[in-house]
């Protein structure tokens, strides 16, 4: 298990005999974190969040993107204090409203790739009209949530993503409302491109993440991980170890999940990994700047004909 | 110059067109939707950007972000819809985005009257997003003054890193009126500008009362957060991080009172009466008092054109000036609040109506009697 963390936090054998003082210059994954930001984390030791925030960047550096080019935007929760420790602009909003900020942000600033980081309560609950409505428009943003089943900086209380009959502080006879699948509801929505994995599969994350942030439309990734503190304890889940592992043994590639019968399909209940869906539709900003560039034509000639206000 | 018959609502679309505005997110609502509508037609003739988004809580979002981006950005909305923008104007006021927010009133609460004016939303301007907060709120008499106005309010809010608030309401936004557009080129517009190295750049620093705004993707990569935050950017619970930096945000706006603060006092020697008033209101107090001095009366008057922050100093020395000063407003006693705070209960009568009907020029002449 230690072997697998190690990896999934990209930290080599090598990379961790360098003295701490030296990491930065060292790897190239930290050469991507705040140098001025004094670590560690705000997450507890043991959550997925860090796997991911790796995972994302080295999307980022095998894409070779420009640090002035990336927007992170994040709402709040957990996840949304991801942005903080990694060297882009960062955009730090307020709860659920990621999206809105970074649709403002992206129309302004076609060119740059604008990523917006969320948790499953802060996309789907607060967030959700946001949610379906930058899908609907295929702006080019990537959507990164990051499900946990739970809010966790509030101390477990249950989410839209919290699976029926589970416990949370809120639901302390277990859950009774359903669930919504993040990736369906996306593509119903509209999204361009939509990929699962999980904490666990880190190289899977990287994968799916530089494809969400190269597609030109609306790209979501949906990282499931745990919050073994509030959800895994109330639940009696184990550690975080055990539940990184339960990610491993409770989730299936697509590919296996394609082959099986629709009765096993239907009666599946593991996390199916893979891109989900990919259909190439216009994007947003693209559509609206071919509109300006019509219509600032068209007042060009107006103005050499009757004169400006 | 041309000269043009418009709506309130057009020339505030102008206006912002005008000081350099290039981007709009709003969401319909009545009686502010011309401004949406004269925007989404003009913005992208001018390479501007217009979005409908789903509500007024993204709309808030989208122009803080395309700020953020480098476009100056408004939004306009009413009522209903100002009072889901308080979320999010409280961060533009914590993050120090600027952006200019026009409410053009309608009576309430709730869903109200929507077609019907009132100035109940005074204090919301002021005080409707949590947590002590720096905002400057202003408002005009006229549709010229709508279009002078939301030129301002841009200038402002850039040279003060604020949300600016054009508190209207629906008698100037929907109002005829002729005006005289400038030449927009002629137009005086501030542009704020970034002289340090991304290396020693701070976008809080407390060194002077306004550090320069640096766009997204130019250079300068740092971290915007509504949580309170150090001079780099960065969350912090410090107090010698915070302390400096509360004292600097909360009265940036009052040390530079004597640029904002926008009013006109006409006085009359011997004037034992003053009306204050402000919007569309306003223009029923002129008319009350060019009929009292046409009957002989002296009556002092005082329009405020910033209503936050509100102009105590002038309103002090009006009312060392008379025995009583009477504030005409359609709703039941907002800015008089303030006035009475300024100058004693005693000293102030009180005009209010809240109907949906306008006040009369009869109610402030009968006021001057009593």
């Amino acid at each position: 298990m230690a072997e697998h963390i190690l990896e999934a936090h990209s930290l080599t054998k090598q990379e961790a005999q360098i003295p701490r003082e030296d990491w930065f210059e060292a790897s190239e994954t930290l050469q991507h974190l705040r140098k001025n930001k004094k670590f560690p984390t705000i997450w507890c030791s043991g959550c997925g969040l860090g796997v991911i925030m790796g995972a994302l960047i080295r999307a980022i550096d095998h894409l070779g993107l420009e640090k002035d080019q990336v927007a992170l935007v994040a709402g709040i929760g957990c996840t949304a204090r991801m942005p903080v420790y990694m060297d882009f602009n960062t955009l730090h909003t307020t709860h659920g409203r990621a999206l809105a900020f970074a649709t403002g942000l992206k129309i302004a600033r076609p060119d740059m790739k604008v990523i917006a980081i969320m948790g499953d309560g802060d996309a789907l609950a607060i967030g959700g009209n946001h949610f379906i409505h930058a899908a609907r428009r295929n702006i080019g943003i990537t959507a990164l949530v990051v499900n946990n089943s739970i809010y966790g900086m509030t101390g477990g209380q249950y989410s839209p993503t919290t699976p029926v009959g589970m416990r949370a502080t809120t639901a302390p006879y277990g859950n009774v409302e359903p669930p919504f699948p993040i990736c369906d509801l996306a593509i119903a929505a509209g999204a361009s491109y939509v990929a699962r994995s999980t904490a666990f599969h880190a190289l899977e994350l990287d994968k799916y993440l530089s494809e969400a942030i190269s597609n030109e439309g609306f790209s979501l990734v949906e990282a499931v991980s745990y919050c073994h503190t509030t959800y895994g304890r109330i639940n009696k889940l184990g550690t975080a170890a055990e539940m990184m592992r339960s990610l491993k043994d409770n989730s299936i590639p697509k590919a296996t999940f394609d082959k099986l019968t629709l009765e096993e399909q239907q009666a599946n209940t593991k996390i199916v990994r893979g891109v989900l869906h990919r259909k190439k539709r216009p994007e947003y900003t693209a559509i609206y700047d071919l509109l300006v560039q019509q219509q600032t034509h068209q007042e060009e000639i107006r103005l050499r004909n009757v004169g400006r206000y | 110059m041309s000269v043009k018959l418009m709506q309130g609502n057009e020339a505030i679309a102008l206006g912002a067109l005008a000081a350099g505005c290039r981007f709009y997110a709003g969401y319909p609502i009545t009686p502010s939707t011309e401004v949406a509508e004269v925007m989404a037609r003009e913005l992208p003739k001018v390479g501007g950007k217009f979005i409908q988004m789903e509500d007024e809580i993204a709309s808030m979002a989208a122009i803080i972000g395309a700020r953020v981006g480098g476009l100056k950005s408004m939004t306009a909305t009413s009522g209903p819809g100002f009072s889901l923008m308080q979320e999010n104007l409280g961060y533009a006021a914590m993050a120090e985005i600027p952006c200019v927010v026009v409410n053009v009133q309608r009576l309430g609460p709730s869903t109200g009257q929507p077609t019907a004016a009132s100035q109940g939303d005074v204090m919301q301007a002021r005080w409707g997003t949590h947590g002590d907060h720096p905002i400057i709120v202003l408002s005009p008499i006229s549709v010229s003054q709508a279009f002078s106005l939301t030129v301002t309010a841009f200038n402002l809010s850039e040279k003060y890193r604020t949300p600016v608030i054009l508190l209207t309401d629906e008698i100037i936004g929907h109002m005829r009126e002729p005006i005289e557009l400038p030449d927009f080129s002629t137009i005086e517009r501030y542009e704020q500008v970034v002289t340090e190295p991304p290396e020693t750049y701070k976008p809080y620093s407390n060194r002077t009362d306004v550090p320069a705004m640096a766009a997204f993707g130019r250079g300068y990569r740092y971290h915007i957060t509504g949580l309170f935050h150090d001079e780099v950017g960065f969350p912090t619970q410090r107090l010698d991080e915070v302390e400096p930096w509360l004292e600097r945000v909360n009265g940036k706006l009052e040390r530079h009172a004597d640029d904002i603060l926008l009013y006109q006092a006409d006085y009359q020697p011997g004037a034992r009466v003053a009306v204050l008033s402000y919007g569309a209101t306003a223009r029923t107090a002129r008319h009350a008092v060019k009929q009292l001095r046409e009957s002989g009366q002296k009556v002092n008057l005082f329009t405020a054109y910033t209503i936050w922050p509100f102009p105590e100093k002038a309103v002090e020395e009006l009312a060392d000036s008379v025995e009583r000063i009477i504030v005409p407003e359609m709703n039941l006693g907002q800015l008089a609040l303030e006035v009475e705070r300024v100058v004693g209960r005693r000293k102030v009568k009180r005009v209010t109506r809240a109907n949906g009907e306008m006040i009369t020029p009869d109610m402030i002449v009968a006021a001057m009697e009593m």
